[in-house]
């Protein structure tokens, strides 16, 4: 019931909704994303990849798994969340979901939940797909589900801020493009960070990204480069960082309200 | 006494800017009524709408409706209220009955077939129910913003600008379809800038400018107050001086003397009335005319009264 304290329905209608959005442009949702992180896979998985020696006890083709998976996943979690509340308040559509009964709670469930699935469908595809071209073990299953799940739901959140951030369509790029992908390339993809010198990898543990890529790294194949629990405490840390913004967001009415 | 609705006590909304939108606005709005907010462009129309509806954060006052404080009760007072915007804002490659069911569910009510095909039917959407809003013409999509509105039944509706830049016909459509609203008992706040709609369909009437309510009144008793007559009879020949059995009348005459000009009337028949009166005197006298113009002023011609002297 709307008048209560959790409007279950208008979460499910915003959930579903955004999702049937994602199905309703498949191309450019779920196919382009698992399309080139395939490329990757052919072009340092399969090509490149098989002239690389082992890297931390497991094939460079197998070790650059975990790594695209997070890369793919931080990059669409974020344009899916940023794009699905962006796009309502640059049409104007924002409106209904203003007027009516839902709150911070069911908005944020329904639009991150969505974004976060999105990306959860996405990481089984190119899972499935890896398949074709690499050889991997996944070490711990369910730990990986669960790191997959709390980075889809993070940046999930993160890409709610910067489509309520967002003043323009470059805007709503200018993050994802500047910060996120060279921060995930520099965060361990394709490369232990030990393979750094120091300085280098003293200066590459600064990068946040690092912790995410080794935490799931170590969900594939059992060792990282940092411990486990340091990335899921980075992980768990910036997932409450964004929902605490989000709140500030509603309860100001901040870009949402006039 | 009529049930109070929808109750605005000091409403007040200042911008960043410091540009101030509703200045100590009290408005009381009656279940079941046609509430038509008139106002030229910028006098805080919308912001009020938006303030009601969950849009714009008021900077003081109070919105009660359905005897629920807006601020404290909202989910369950904004389960109530529907908004047709000025906009056509909404997910223009959805399908239409994917968006209305979209709408009813946003509001909390679980998914109904039937209750969606009977909006769309009465909105003459349901031809179009598979079609992307995006291929409609402007007129349907207005149509379909109409039909998200009322997807949840709510018990206030607010319209704003709801047919600005349809063409004639589908106006007076619109029209019906809000009449049946009222006959459905929802009560219904409209803003337009069409002043006969408000005319043809309000029960009252209301006035804002640049953020104040100048005047809430009942639709017919504002005519009767402010209404006025005018007619003009065109002389055969030069009248010297106007007869003492016309004296009753409020007439006066051209520079000229070849016409007659009635002014008078209080907006409730009385102005047509005297002048029927009077055409058969001035043909009793003998007093030859050769053309006759009446006009019967409208809401239009009181507004613009207004406002000029509000300037």
């Amino acid at each position: 019931m709307s008048g209560g304290l959790f409007n279950a329905r208008g979460t499910w209608a915003i959930f579903h909704h955004e999702l049937m959005r994602a199905f309703r442009t498949w191309i450019g949702s779920i196919f382009s994303p698992v399309l080139t992180t395939s490329l990757y896979f052919i072009v340092f998985g399969a090509a490149i990849g098989s002239r690389i020696s082992e890297v931390n006890g497991v094939s460079y083709g197998a070790f650059i798994v975990p790594g695209l998976l997070m890369l793919t996943l931080l990059s669409e979690s974020t344009s899916n969340a940023s794009f699905g509340i962006y796009m309502p308040r640059f049409t104007g559509a924002i409106y209904e979901l203003l007027s009516a009964p839902v709150g911070f709670v069911e908005t944020l469930l329904g639009f991150v939940g969505a974004a976060a699935v999105k990306s959860l469908i996405i990481a089984a595809i190119i899972l499935l797909t890896a398949t074709l071209f690499v050889d991997y073990q996944i070490a711990h299953p369910v730990y990986a589900l669960g790191f997959i799940l709390l980075i889809s739901a993070a940046f999930s959140l993160f890409g709610f801020i910067l489509g309520i951030w967002a003043d323009g369509f470059e805007r709503l790029q200018i993050v994802p493009v500047l910060f996120l992908t060279p921060l995930t390339f520099l965060g361990g993809t394709f490369y232990s960070i030990d393979m750094l010198g120091e300085p280098w990898r003293t200066v590459a543990l600064i990068n946040p990204i690092v912790y995410l890529v080794n935490g799931l790294r170590w969900t594939f194949t059992g060792s990282s480069d940092v411990g486990i629990w340091i990335s899921l405490s980075m992980t768990l840390g910036f997932l409450a960082v964004c929902v605490a913004v989000i709140a500030v967001v509603y309860k100001t009415g901040w870009r949402l309200r006039d | 006494m009529t049930e109070t609705i929808l109750d605005i006590r000091g409403l007040t909304k200042t911008y960043k800017g410091g540009l101030k939108a509703l200045d100590n606005v009290d408005l009381q709005i009656r279940k079941g009524e046609i509430f038509a907010l008139l106002g030229p462009n910028g006098a805080g129309k919308t912001t009020l709408i938006g303030s009601v509806c969950g849009l714009v954060r008021p900077s003081g006052g109070t919105i009660q409706a359905f005897g629920l404080d807006l601020m404290k009760n909202w989910r369950e007072a904004r389960a109530r209220i529907g908004l047709v915007p000025q906009e056509l804002a909404t997910d223009m490659f959805e399908k239409v009955h994917n968006s209305v069911q979209y709408s009813r569910g946003l509001f909390g009510l679980p998914s109904s077939p039937e209750r969606i095909e009977e909006v769309l039917r009465s909105l003459s959407l349901w031809d179009k129910r598979d079609s992307a809003i995006r291929a409609l013409s402007g007129g349907m999509k207005r149509r379909v913003l109409i039909a998200k509105a009322l997807a949840h039944d709510p018990d206030l509706l607010f319209l704003d600008e709801p047919t600005a830049g349809v063409d004639v016909e589908l106006r007076r459509d619109m029209w019906r379809q809000i009449d049946g609203l009222r006959d459905r008992g929802t009560t219904i706040i409209l803003t337009t800038h069409y002043i006969d709609e408000a005319e043809e369909m309000a029960d009252r009437v209301g006035v804002i400018e640049k953020g104040r309510i100048l005047l809430v009144e009942d639709k017919t008793k504002l005519m009767a107050r402010m209404g006025r007559m005018e007619a003009v009879f065109t002389l055969a020949e030069p009248l010297p001086e106007i007869p003492s059995i016309l004296s009753d009348f409020p007439l006066h005459q051209s520079e000229d003397k070849t016409r007659l000009v009635y002014r008078g009337g209080d907006g409730t028949g009385q102005g047509k009335r005297e002048v029927a009166e009077l055409t058969k005197l001035l043909v009793g006298q003998g007093i030859d005319f050769t053309a006759l113009d009446s006009h019967e002023s409208s809401l239009e011609d009181i507004f613009v009264d207004l406002m000029e002297k509000q300037e």
